[in-house]
């Protein structure tokens, strides 16, 4: 087993214009760990999320996933910013679900998993389906492979979007709040799908809401308030006694 | 379906036999009756006054020199098409892009191109070699090069727009989500954005199309031989004036319903998935 973490940050800083969002964020994800990101709305939880593929481009600090510095080439003392092709060949093996889940509306759901694939990794089509289809059998849609998006639940939307980022065979899966924009009855279905994939040792960073969600599958959960992370540990400790009076409030009102 | 409603009698809940009858507007009575009239004397002036010709017309609408006019005139629409599309979705792209450099450049040829007559376009390019005589301008820029240059590159700064405001109306987090499967920004462009774009792009697209087709007979005045100039050459040397504009006229109508015909479909094509019920039907 590879020693080294999945993702680490270092002295992650952002700032959107004159507000700083993140304000120094140290983070190490082991390899198979599912770690949850807790915090208040407008904590910066998508921001520190969009910085490890490099959606947003940090101000200070740096992020390697696997090992690799995100999005630029270090030698000496400066970063070179990687080229839009490197980029994308980084970001290919970092998955990511969305709130608002984000698939392509004029491809059906087996179109949206071969999309990539077929772009990205130069997949023959032939392939490309068979594997997509393989996943959307396998988050339970088989079914659904030539339907529209918008012919979709919400819920089945999600576990479209968890299987078109899957097929890029990514090393590590990010979640921005993927439950928030469904219906409370639909949410299972998709944690059920993430649970899943814990399972099968992918290395998740998950940003929730779902404490229920984060005491049973997480390995380690993360408060995050006013752009830095105020309390780390595992769930039951976090989760069950928190040590500071803002994770302690958040807590009490999500619950 | 049949109510089962508790309390009430199967009569009054069953609305299945009622018969319903929609309020009739006197108004409306009355206008059919005058736009029937007024038809009827449209009609009757066609058919009873000889000065319009119709054996002529008959004659010319598929006269030779006429239909070389029409595939002409189609053929510069076409072109002028496609080359505007191609520029117009390069120049709504610069305009869009962090570049100041480039958006500045965009925003330029807009403003040139849409705010000076396309008449006095299409002449300026004719008479190009003016500016650099004694060179191969002379040579390269045929009445036909002129025509084409002139309707093409001011097409473009209309469609940039048209493109410009599709491109705007797609959500960022289509971006983004191709973005974070590592799909490269041309691939972006073309297979996510522009595609889901289309449907608002579309429908002005078409309408730009039938004025283009009109449009192309300014070129006429470059001596090119389009549908209108070709019937012009007959009309002046045979005085046939009003049955050869007819001809020309009927032509053109028949082109742009043939158009809408086409816009239909492809307003379908890239409708798909945007509709529940056609989504459907495709599953
Ligand atoms: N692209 C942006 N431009 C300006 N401000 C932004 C942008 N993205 C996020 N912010 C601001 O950064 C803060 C943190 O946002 P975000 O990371 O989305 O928080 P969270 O996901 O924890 O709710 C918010 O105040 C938000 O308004
Ligand atoms: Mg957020």
């Amino acid at each position: 087993m590879n020693a080294e973490p999945m993702v680490r940050a270092s002295g992650v800083r952002k700032s959107f214009g004159r507000t700083e969002v993140l304000k120094g964020v140290d983070l190490d994800v082991a390899r198979g760990e599912v770690c949850c990101l807790l915090g208040p709305s407008g904590s910066g939880k998508s921001t520190l999320l969009r910085c490890v593929n490099h959606l947003e481009k940090v101000d200070a600090g740096r992020i390697w996933v696997d090992g690799e510095l995100v999005g630029y080439r270090q030698s000496g003392r400066t970063l070179h910013e990687l080229s839009e092709r490197e980029i994308g060949r980084q970001r290919a093996d970092i998955g990511m679900v969305f709130q608002r889940f984000n698939l392509f509306p004029h491809m059906t759901a087996v179109e949206n998993v071969m999309y990539a694939q077929c772009t990205v990794r130069r997949e023959p089509r032939a392939k490309a389906r068979e594997r997509a289809e393989e996943l959307l059998a396998r988050v339970g849609l088989a079914e659904k492979a030539g339907s529209y998006p918008a012919t979709l639940s919400g819920g089945q939307q999600q576990r479209v979007a968890i299987a078109r980022a899957l097929a890029m065979q990514p090393k590590l899966m990010l979640f921005d709040e993927p439950t928030s924009a469904l219906d409370p009855e639909l949410v299972g279905e998709v944690l059920d799908t993430m649970r899943a994939l814990a399972a099968d040792g992918m290395t998740m960073i998950v940003v929730t809401h779902e404490i229920g969600f984060a005491r049973e599958v997480a390995d380690s959960v993360l408060f995050l308030d006013g752009g830095v992370i105020v309390e780390r540990g595992a769930p039951k400790a976090v989760l069950v006694a928190p040590e500071h009076p803002r994770t302690r409030a958040f807590l009490e009102k999500v619950l | 379906m049949p109510s089962q409603v508790a309390g009430l009698s199967t009569a009054e809940a069953d609305g299945d036999d009622l018969v319903v009858v929609a309020r009739r507007s006197p108004l409306r009575a009355m206008g059919m009756v005058v736009v029937v009239a007024l038809a009827a004397l449209l009609v009757y002036t066609l058919v009873t006054n000889p000065r319009f010709e119709w054996a002529v017309v008959a004659r010319y609408f598929t006269a030779e020199a006429v239909f070389e006019g029409v595939l002409l005139t189609l053929q510069l629409t076409a072109l002028a098409m496609i080359g505007g599309i191609v520029l117009g979705v390069i120049l709504a792209v610069m305009r869009l892009s962090k570049s100041v450099l480039l958006s500045r450049c965009a925003w330029t040829y807009i403003w040139f191109f849409r705010g000076t007559p396309l008449m006095i376009q299409l002449i300026f390019w004719f008479n190009l070699s003016a500016l650099f005589p004694g060179t191969g301008v002379n040579a390269l820029i045929t009445p036909y090069v002129a025509a084409l240059l002139g309707l093409t590159l001011n097409e473009a700064a209309y469609l940039a727009e048209i493109v410009r405001g599709g491109l705007l109306g797609v959500d960022r987090g289509q971006t983004e989500a191709a973005q974070a499967l590592g799909i490269g920004r041309g691939r972006i462009l073309l297979g996510v954005v522009l595609p889901q774009a289309m449907r608002v792009i579309v429908p002005p697209t078409a309408n730009q199309t039938v004025a283009m087709l009109k449009n192309t007979s300014l070129v006429s005045v470059l001596g090119v031989a389009d549908l209108l100039h070709s019937a012009q050459i007959i009309y002046s040397r045979t005085f046939q004036t009003i049955p050869l504009l007819i001809v020309a006229s009927l032509w053109y109508l028949v082109i742009t319903t043939v158009l809408g015909v086409g816009q239909h479909y492809v307003e379908k094509y890239y409708g798909r998935g945007s509709d529940p019920l056609a989504g459907q039907e495709a599953a």
